[in-house]
């Protein structure tokens, strides 16, 4: 499979897991859409940098061609899916252990024994 | 730069991003072990891919500008930096945007958070009301 289609399939994946298999929706929120938008003026310098300075390389072959600061326009759904997937996954650790402390804070119930 | 070029890009993430941590103190850092939890599949994940690439030929790194340490596979060991330190940086970002705006982010706040900034003037801002100033 090609750079491309991979970085197509990977936006995909990434999408299907927030939605839905974590349901932290992180890409219907406001605070995500900015943070992304902050990230990804970095993504340009730092890959403009390692693709401008041919830290990296690419195979013609594999990428449709166009690049934006030096890189690949692929380049950009790979940070997407990074983000995206990063993010999901902090937003779902945090959620069940903010939560369960919460829990134990706001109960006057024994911890369970049996765990 | 040289052999240092892509490990001094990454140096340069982790200096540019460490005052969210030190100065608006977003707690990322502090909070490592669900760091690491958090970035586990995303390190698994993308790091396969890039095994992948570098047998497909899809991209090559190279020699002068990195160390020039590679792992199985030919990863630069750069290139495995690379997949803790952007994933770490796009959470102090998104913290911070939290801290500021006071946002949802989907999660309730630490129990030890402060609260975010947005929240913390508009209770300055009563307190001032209240005052008569």
């Amino acid at each position: 499979m090609s750079y491309s289609a991979l970085a197509v399939l990977a936006v995909l994946a990434v999408l299907v897991v927030d939605l839905a298999v974590l349901r932290t929706r992180m890409v219907t929120r406001r605070v995500f859409w900015v943070a992304y938008a902050i990230v990804i003026v970095f993504q340009l310098l730092m890959n403009g940098v390692l693709t401008g300075l041919d830290v990296v390389t690419y195979e013609p072959a594999a990428i449709w061609g166009p690049r934006i600061a030096y890189a690949p326009v692929e380049d950009l759904l790979f940070g997407f899916a990074l983000v995206t997937l990063t993010l999901a996954s902090w937003a779902a650790v945090n959620r069940r252990a903010n939560t369960a402390s919460r829990r134990g804070l706001d109960t006057r119930t024994r911890r369970s024994s049996t765990r | 730069m040289g052999h240092l070029t892509y490990l001094s890009l990454l140096v340069g993430c982790l200096v540019v991003t460490a005052p969210l941590e030190l100065l608006l103190r977003v707690r990322v850092y502090a909070r490592w072990r669900r760091l690491l939890v958090a970035v586990l599949p995303e390190f698994v994940v993308f790091l396969a891919w890039v095994f992948y690439a570098i047998a497909a030929g899809h991209w090559e790194y190279s020699d002068t500008r990195t160390l020039g340490i590679r792992l199985p596979g030919g990863i630069p060991v750069e290139e495995v930096l690379f997949f803790l330190v952007v994933p770490v940086c796009a959470v102090l970002a998104l913290e911070a945007v939290r801290k500021v705006t006071g946002w949802d982010a989907g999660y309730p706040a630490a129990p030890d958070d402060s609260g975010s900034i947005a929240a913390r003037n508009e209770r300055g801002a009563d307190r001032r009301a209240e005052w008569g100033q």
